[in-house]
């Protein structure tokens, strides 16, 4: 049950893009039609998924006291990170290639990209700040990708009706896709209210 | 006789150490080609702690370092990286940097710290930074790249404070609080101050609370690009 919470407060109470602004600058570059912006999104929940049970592990077990080494490294921990995470997402990268070039070309460029995107960082810091055990790191690397998911292609559908409304010229493009996030932000606040232990 | 070698290049080029071509670097991030509100880089990592003033300005320094920093150490090395591993080499550049500023932190103020831990990390993963390295630095000498990630850092940092401002102004009554410089300007004096025995000049003043949400500070930040591109009409946005 408790892994259940978990997934639900990261993907929809704590929101990654909407309470917390990570991964914004792709949540604003890619939001441009739905279709991509399911991609990425879907790219987001498997990297999340992945890295964060393996950021888990090399947090406890390489670079705490108690660890195989027996020291406190845990300045080396950005670095480790983003190294993780960069060799994680060309896996995703090469899998994907081979398996369905389709989609890879549908991502293009965006899948590199990933790497950073700070949701995934951010997932894993948070990771450690909050300190989960393992099982809860994998539900937090989910419910969030989840949450990025979900956030996305809601911008994603509200952009492409967007286009045909009348907006003043200096506003158009970046200035409404902001106010409009600050608005969905608002809107996931009502969920505080919900005590997912009710579940 | 190295030194002899070193210096002749530096002579033939005769370019002034900092001339208008310089001085450009430093000023067109804050208006033209300002990171936030027209290259839309490096939101992510900074607009949750836009609440509060002082963090802010410790965030929009650390930025600013590590954009500079970063920029010339990669354009030192710009020749010796190859194409393919690049991004690997610039995010090792980078998060040696961020985890400078993080420990030079944690040793000096241990408070803001704690509020900032996560999104100190995060300047890692700040477009901003890689942005300019792959736009600017793999392709310019290191000096030019030093001021041009200055200028960068700044303009981030600018709007960085503006919106702080706003949102702690209105949102809690304060500037500065936390700092030794804290000050109660409106509203019921919060438990935010330091020094609590100060009188605010206008107590009738309700917080605002929504300020303090983070969607406030989307509100502000696409308000912001609303007035520069009126201001600036080159920047709007056509399609």
């Amino acid at each position: 049950m408790d892994l259940i919470n978990i997934f639900i407060k990261s993907a929809f109470i704590e929101n990654l893009v909407l309470t917390y602004f990570l991964g914004m600058c792709s949540y604003l570059a890619v939001s441009k039609s739905v279709k991509t912006a399911f991609g990425l999104g879907l790219a987001v929940i498997f990297v999340l998924g992945i890295t964060l049970p393996i950021n888990w592990i090399i947090t406890n077990f390489l670079l705490s006291e108690n660890g195989i080494l027996g020291m406190d490294l845990t300045f080396l921990r950005l670095i480790l990170f983003i190294a993780v995470i960069a060799s994680m997402v060309q896996l995703v990268e090469m899998v994907i290639e081979k398996f369905s070039p389709s989609l890879y070309n549908s991502l293009g460029i965006f899948l590199p990209l990933i790497t950073v995107n700070c949701a995934i960082l951010g997932g894993s810091l948070f990771m450690v700040s909050k300190e989960y055990n393992f099982s809860e790191s994998v539900a937090f690397g989910l419910g969030g990708g989840f949450g990025w998911f979900l956030a996305i292609i809601a911008i994603a559908a509200i952009r492409e009706k967007l286009r045909y409304s009348n907006i003043p010229a200096p506003l158009r493009g970046l200035g409404i896709a902001f106010i409009i996030t600050g608005l969905m932000g608002l809107a996931f606040l009502s969920l505080l209210g919900i005590d997912p232990a009710a579940f | 006789m190295a030194e002899t070698t070193v210096k002749a290049p530096v002579e033939k080029e005769k370019e002034p150490l900092f001339g208008p071509k310089e001085k450009r670097l430093l000023t067109d991030p804050l208006n033209d080609n300002n990171p936030i509100t027209v290259q839309v880089l490096g939101i992510c990592s900074a607009l949750a702690v836009t609440s509060l003033v002082y963090p802010s300005i410790i965030m929009a320094i650390s930025v600013t370092f590590v954009t500079a920093m970063s920029s010339f150490f990669t354009s030192l090395l710009r020749k010796q990286i190859p194409k393919q591993v690049r991004m690997i080499v610039q995010l090792v550049i980078i998060a040696t940097l961020v985890t400078i500023v993080e420990q030079f932190l944690k040793a000096l103020n241990f408070e803001v710290y704690k509020q900032l831990a996560v999104f100190i990390g995060l300047i890692i993963t700040n477009c901003i930074v890689m942005g300019r390295l792959e736009a600017f630095a793999m392709a310019n000498r290191p000096w030019r790249s030093l001021l041009d990630g200055i200028g960068n850092g700044l303009g981030y940092g600018a709007i960085l404070i503006v919106v702080a401002v706003i949102r702690e102004f209105f949102g809690k009554g304060t500037l500065f609080a936390g700092s030794p410089l804290a000050w109660q300007i409106i509203g019921p004096s919060s438990d935010y101050m330091l020094d609590t025995t100060q009188i605010s000049w206008l107590g009738w003043y309700q917080n605002n609370n929504l300020m303090v949400l983070s969607g406030a500070a989307m509100f502000i930040i696409g308000i912001l690009i609303w007035i520069h591109r009126t201001w600036n009409p080159k920047l709007v946005d056509v399609s």
